[in-house]
């Protein structure tokens, strides 16, 4: 399986890095031919406008958003969180989405960077010892559609997962555990590209 | 469940998210919208630009509260403030104001010449100026959460910034090749605290992010600074200062994240109008160079 990691802005060589401890192939993406010789994608944490915005400038943005919807397996952390999301709450103005995942998120949710916090959380299926989750002017979940499961909640919702997407309101790339990029890859990018390949 | 605000893995992991982006400084609601547009992974509220700071002396100090509201109110992206190195008054005052980050600035006039603030002191993070390792590593210390090499701000004139990259890059790569036993000397001559300094020699990295500033007024200039390592970059007068800052904005945001693609760099530099006019370095008065602020 070959991973990619949206390159454009943010935290992509930590997701990187995190990849390559879990065994896979993984490349830093900034083109569309980039995008088009990976299985599976990473949207970084960074700044969601400013990601979006180079996206669109670099011809990506349709073709992300046409792989997703074809079925790429996809993990966005924090403002991969809100890429991938549906509906923005306390967007910028004409803020863009590539979407696919059927939530509402709000920006910024939590506060100010005075008001981010790490905490211990359950994640299901990961419990002993619980994520240590970095929360970074993070956004969280306001309302799921029928077909998104929830894994972990801190107040609201704060990782979500619909058939090949993942998407956690904090960083498991800042603290060294990679336990959510293994469970992305096993347990949601593997299943969905052996499934896409029967078919 | 217990939550941890303000710890050193909050504060450092945001400039995390802010690496390969470009922080603009504004001095209203309108220029910081432009900034958000062109797609800066920050804004740095401040009332008068380094170029004006320079040119209209007199004492320069923290911004009106009100002005950084307005700013904050206006956009989704994070934004910075600058306190008077040292003036930890300012800082408290900036951290009630919810800002996510305060910058301890040479821009503005220093107010302590001894003592930098004691950044532990507060759940915001601070970025620090520096103009070598030494120099970065006695604010990390302090409890600065990212670093900045300060360049000479307000000039358009990148030589500084140059220097300062080439200095704090060549100490680290020189750190990585002495022996364990030669760390001790290393640390007494950069004035430096020895764990850090060990802890630099073994990753070969600062332990924070680490952008630059002071003078990069144009998109190759802020290719030039990341090829030469910076994670990110400020932009301060280079951009207001220019023709067409909403054109300059978004090309210089382009060319942090193409800093190594000479074709797209080309791209994005056409027809972007006049660059700010700038000073030379060489030109200016000891007294009037910012980047010797700072101890």
């Amino acid at each position: 399986m070959r991973v990619g990691v949206l390159a454009l802005q943010g935290d992509f060589r930590e997701h990187l890095f995190a990849l390559e401890e879990c065994g896979v192939s993984a490349s830093l993406i900034r083109r569309p031919s980039e995008l088009a010789a990976v299985d599976a994608l990473v949207l970084p944490g960074g700044e969601s406008t400013a990601i979006a915005n180079l996206a669109r400038s670099f011809d990506l943005f349709d073709p992300l958003k046409a792989r997703i919807s074809a079925g790429m397996p996809v993990y966005g952390s924090c403002a991969g969180m809100i890429l991938l999301a549906d509906r923005v709450l306390d967007a910028a103005v004409g803020q863009e989405t590539f979407g696919g995942l059927d939530i509402t998120v709000r920006r910024n949710a939590f506060g100010s960077q005075v008001d981010s916090f790490e905490t211990d959380l359950d994640f299901a299926g990961i419990t002993n010892p619980p994520v240590r989750a970095v929360f970074i002017r993070a956004p969280w979940v306001e309302s799921v559609g029928p077909s998104v499961e929830v894994f972990a909640t801190f107040e609201h919702a704060v990782a979500v997962r619909q058939g090949a997407l993942l998407a956690t309101s904090f960083h498991p790339e800042l603290t060294g555990d990679n336990r959510i990029h293994r469970f992305f890859i096993e347990s949601v990018a593997r299943p969905a590209l052996e499934k896409a390949a029967v078919k | 469940m217990s939550q941890n605000v303000g710890t050193a893995r909050v504060k450092r992991g945001m400039a995390e998210m802010l690496k390969g982006g470009v922080i603009m400084d504004v001095v209203n609601v309108e220029q910081a919208k432009i900034a958000e547009a062109a797609g800066a992974v920050a804004v740095m509220a401040l009332e008068r630009v380094p170029a004006d700071i320079r040119a209209q002396g007199g004492v320069a100090r923290m911004s009106d509260p009100d002005m950084i509201e307005k700013i904050k109110a206006a956009v989704s992206i994070p934004v910075m403030a600058k306190a008077r190195i040292g003036h930890f008054v300012e800082a408290q005052i900036l951290q009630s104001l919810g800002v996510d980050y305060i910058d301890e600035s040479e821009v503005l006039t220093p107010a302590d010449m001894e003592n930098h603030i004691d950044k532990w002191n507060f759940t915001i993070p601070f970025v620090c100026g520096a103009t070598n390792l030494g120099e970065a590593l006695r604010r990390i210390n302090e409890g600065a959460a990212m670093i900045r090499s300060k360049g000479e701000a307000g000039t358009g004139d990148v030589s500084n910034a140059m220097t300062h990259m080439r200095s704090i890059g060549g100490e680290i790569r020189r750190l990585s090749t002495l022996r364990e036993d030669e760390l001790y000397v290393a640390a007494k001559n950069m004035q430096a605290p020895y764990d850090l300094v060990k802890e630099v020699a073994e990753t070969g990295k600062l332990p924070v992010v680490l952008f630059t500033a002071g003078g990069i007024a144009t998109p190759a200039d802020a290719a030039l600074m990341m090829q030469m390592g910076a994670d990110g970059v400020f932009i301060g007068s280079g951009i207001y200062k220019s023709g067409d800052p909403a054109a300059r904005a978004a090309a210089c945001v382009k060319a942090t994240t193409f800093f190594d693609d000479p074709k797209v760099l080309a791209d994005v530099s056409r027809g972007l109008g006049e660059a700010m006019v700038g000073i030379n370095v060489a030109d200016l008065p000891v007294a009037h160079r910012l980047a010797e602020r700072g101890w």
